[in-house]
């Protein structure tokens, strides 16, 4: 039996708000053992995260930290900074979601990564820089020698991240916490770090906690875990017993949350609604005074698309593949090349005035559903501010009217109409973005990532939302995701992108089951080898 | 870098092109002229004058030749002070205002960044808000307040320090005007560098080097203070710029001899000359403030590396 190297007792955590005391945390505990790896999941609020920055020592100055974490015997909670400082960044590390942010942006990550090491193992500078260089080429950073000198913004997302698990493992730690670490990744790259990760934790035989939203990343990874839900572990087990008994309600609603179901395809009789042929959007990049000719950067190449009446087309890509790009450009949100045809009209040449009055039958959703919003406006106002631009001669207490029946339709409290934006949850921002589309009565509806900052849960009601504002109102949706999973669940025809170019096209059963171009296989079996019970 | 200082020193010229004419026509669109005054003088007298400085011919002409002269390091005589041309007066002004207002700012980035830093650290602390308290009495408090309060106390009560006068530049005379001219600043760099700070001290990756168990300085220092120096950077170019260029204030309060009082005295008086010199003056030292500044992004953020 392996010893328990991190043990958690009634560890509580309490913030002091304008509002009085916040109980994130009340009373945990868990434990750790050498060599495994224990998943904390629950939604954004649970503690989870709070949980481990208080054992670690990293609450934000109004969060105070009460209980035991004991680490081979030491109390780390009120240990002096100096004491604390010999086991963090030693012992135990931890890397977070945010791998653009996470590493100093002034800094060559060879420096960053020589800082520890040298700090905790008192090297000396050629000691630390090979070590450094050895633990790039542990994460698998190509070039390692030559990438010491790089900054992190010349480096993508996954690669940041590598550095950041190779800062955190160059000290030889004992237990690594890893906080949502690929959850701000694209699918492949979230496999690749996972794998990596997966591999590097056998390797050293280090123990691992693992805190995650994404049970098909706690199944892939995960020996034990811990359920979270408002401060409180409500159960705990091994991980292949949990999922296949969950015995807490929470549990068992976090496993059914997943998205199912499938969309039929409307009658082949559909008129087609809105039609792109040849798309092609292209970006200058530099250029000007003493500076050469511009680069011409095509985000999104002779792409052609045909979205049928009550049709939901899905597209999927990585970021920077030009999937939201190509969304804007059929909606002439942004200037394109080649055909675009809208209710049997074209409209690829039309002019802002021409465009005007069809605009309300071509509406978008957008990702952030905190970004999105006006904070200066009400839900109501929000919702019915098109209304004043497409029907001008309604009154405005007409314009209420119809607030409060958009808000029934997204199934909101319409008395909820006017309060600010800042007062809504994310789920509830996202029904109000909704229904400031679809109080216009438009035709065709982007949903540009839709669900993907939302909690499992949330998302799975937004995507029935969805489906039923589709089958209400004949609605054909151009819905772009990276989450293959929901756009299984909403779309009967997916594009897969990349580049720029649609490497592939065809029903989801096909496309997702027996996908032809590498790229998609690639793109399949990152997401969906979690999905097989593994 | 070279590549992109040469370039910034190419397009200063069309800039300081554009300051001198529309300076030049502005000064000229202003009512009366540098000799009419109030008793009026000999008209015979006033002719001959203008005919010796060239204001008796057509304005673009004028023009023309001021750029001429300009052009080969010339800025005229001034007219109200007679003995002197503009570039003498400016030689023997510019360093007394420009030792004065140099000292005052870099006092005012190291004190005001170490009172900013401080306050950051014990955000929400004593510490914090009496460094609080003295930025806002220091941004408050108007010099010509500030500079009759030192004279009254510390030269005139406590007979520690001269009540003005310049002195040939003695240290002792140096007190009065530098701590007047960097209250205010050192308000101002205190404030910016505390906000700055705190930001800095928020972010992801101060929380990663903290999980690293990196020591205070380490994170405080190398990580945290090199990120919040921006804003200060930022401010500290144009404030450069008018510190050294004199304080019209400062000046006259304390008896020294530089070159603040010219521009309103000379404005006041039509010293034609004399405010375009102090135009060029300003616009030089703006210009290359600001390019320090520039230079001085780069060398913090690697991502602003130019070309």
């Amino acid at each position: 039996m392996a010893e328990t190297i991190l043990e958690l007792k009634d560890m509580r955590v309490r913030f002091s708000t304008l509002d009085g005391a916040v109980d994130a945390v009340k009373g945990v505990g868990l434990h750790v053992k050498a060599g495994e790896t224990v998943a904390i999941v629950g939604e954004s609020g649970s503690g989870k995260s709070q949980l481990m920055m208080a054992t670690m020592g990293l609450l934000a100055s109004n969060g105070q930290a009460a209980g035991v974490a004991s680490y081979r015997g030491t109390n780390l909670v009120g240990l002096p900074k100096a004491e604390l400082n010999t086991i963090r960044g030693r012992k135990i590390t931890m890397i977070f979601q945010e791998p653009m942010t996470s590493l100093d942006p002034l800094y060559t990550i060879g420096d960053q990564l020589m800082e520890p090491i040298m700090h905790h193992q008192k090297l000396g500078a050629g000691a630390a820089r090979s070590r450094a260089i050895e633990m790039l080429k542990l994460v698998h950073i190509p070039e390692a020698g030559r990438r010491m000198g790089s900054y992190p913004y010349e480096m993508s997302g996954g690669q940041r991240q590598r550095v950041m698990i190779a800062m955190a493992l160059a000290n030889d730690p004992d237990l690594l916490i890893a906080d949502e670490p690929t959850t701000a990744l694209d699918v492949t790259i979230q496999a690749e770090i996972l794998e990596l990760m997966a591999g590097l934790q056998q390797r050293l035989g280090m123990g691992m906690v693992f805190i995650t939203h994404d049970l098909n990343i706690v199944k892939r990874i995960a020996h034990r875990v811990y359920v979270m839900r408002y401060g409180e572990v409500v159960e705990e087990g091994e991980t292949a017993a949990l999922f296949a008994h969950p015995r807490h309600p929470y549990t068992r609603a976090l496993l059914e949350a997943e998205p199912t179901g499938r969309k039929a395809p409307p009658p082949a009789t559909a008129p087609r609604i809105l039609d792109g042929t040849g798309v092609t959007v292209s970006f200058k990049i530099g250029g000007g005074f003493l500076s050469g000719p511009p680069i011409v950067l095509k985000a999104v190449d002779r792409v052609s698309v045909s979205l049928r009446q009550g049709q939901t087309i899905g597209v999927v890509g990585e970021s920077g593949s030009g999937k939201s790009t190509l969304a804007r450009a059929l909606l002439r949100l942004l200037p394109s090349e080649g055909a675009i045809r809208f209710d049997g009209r074209d409209i690829a040449r039309l002019d802002k005035e021409a465009m005007r009055p069809l605009r309300k039958e071509l509406q978008i959703v957008l990702q952030d559903p905190f970004g999105s919003l006006s904070p200066r406006m009400t839900a109501g106002q929000i919702v019915t501010e098109g209304l004043l631009v497409h029907e001008p001669s309604i009154s405005r207490r007409d314009r209420d009217l119809r607030a409060a029946r958009a808000f029934e339709e997204v199934q909101l409290d319409p008395l909820l109409r006017n309060r600010y934006p800042h007062e809504f949850s994310g789920g509830q921002r996202q029904r109000i973005a909704i229904a400031r589309a679809i109080i216009l009565k438009p035709k065709v509806v982007v949903l540009d990532e839709p669900t993907s900052a939302l909690d499992r849960q949330v998302q799975k009601q937004i995507i029935e939302l969805l489906r039923d504002l589709q089958s209400a109102n004949n609605l054909s949706y151009l819905f772009i995701s990276h989450d293959l999973a929901v756009v299984r669940a909403m779309a009967d025809h997916i594009m897969v992108m990349k580049n720029g170019v649609v490497v592939e096209q065809g029903s989801p059963d096909d496309v997702m089951d027996h996908p032809q171009d590498p790229y998609t296989q690639r793109l399949m079996k990152a997401a969906f080898v979690n999905t097989a019970n593994g | 870098m070279l590549r992109y200082i040469l370039k910034r020193f190419l397009t200063a010229v069309p800039t300081l092109f554009v300051i001198v004419t529309i300076s030049f026509f502005l000064m000229r669109v202003a009512p009366g002229g540098p000799f009419n005054q109030e008793k009026g003088l000999n008209p015979v007298i006033k002719a001959n004058l203008e005919r010796v400085y060239h204001l008796d011919q057509p304005l673009w002409k004028q023009y023309l030749l001021y750029l001429w002269n300009l052009l080969h390091g010339d800025f005229g005589p001034s007219y109200n002070l007679p003995d002197f041309t503009v570039a003498e007066l400016f030689a023997q002004g510019l360093p007394v205002s420009m030792q004065l207002g140099g000292s005052a700012l870099v006092l005012a980035l190291l004190i005001g960044g170490c009172l900013g830093i401080i306050a950051a650290l014990y955000q929400n602390h004593t510490a914090d808000y009496a460094v609080i308290a003295t930025a806002t009495a220091g941004s408050t408090i108007p010099t010509f307040v500030i500079a009759p309060l030192f004279q009254l106390f510390f030269a005139l009560t406590l007979k520690w320090f001269p009540v003005g006068g310049w002195g040939d530049g003695a240290f002792i005379n140096k007190v009065g005007p530098v701590l007047t001219l960097m209250l205010p600043q050192l308000a101002v760099v205190a404030r910016l560098m505390r906000g700055s700070m705190i930001e800095s001290l928020r972010s992801h990756h101060i929380r990663t080097a903290r999980a690293l168990g990196l020591s205070d300085y380490a994170i405080i220092i190398r990580h945290a203070l090199r990120g919040a120096l921006l804003p200060i950077i930022s401010y500290g170019g144009p404030a450069a710029a008018a510190l050294v260029t004199g304080s019209i204030i400062v000046e006259t309060i304390f008896s020294i001899p530089g070159v603040g009082r010219y521009f309103v005295e000379a404005a006041l008086n039509r010293d034609y000359t004399l405010v375009m010199g102090t135009v060029v003056v300003i616009a030089i030292f703006t210009i290359l403030f600001n390019l320090i500044v520039d230079v001085l992004y780069a060398v913090v953020d690697p991502r602003v590396r130019y070309d």
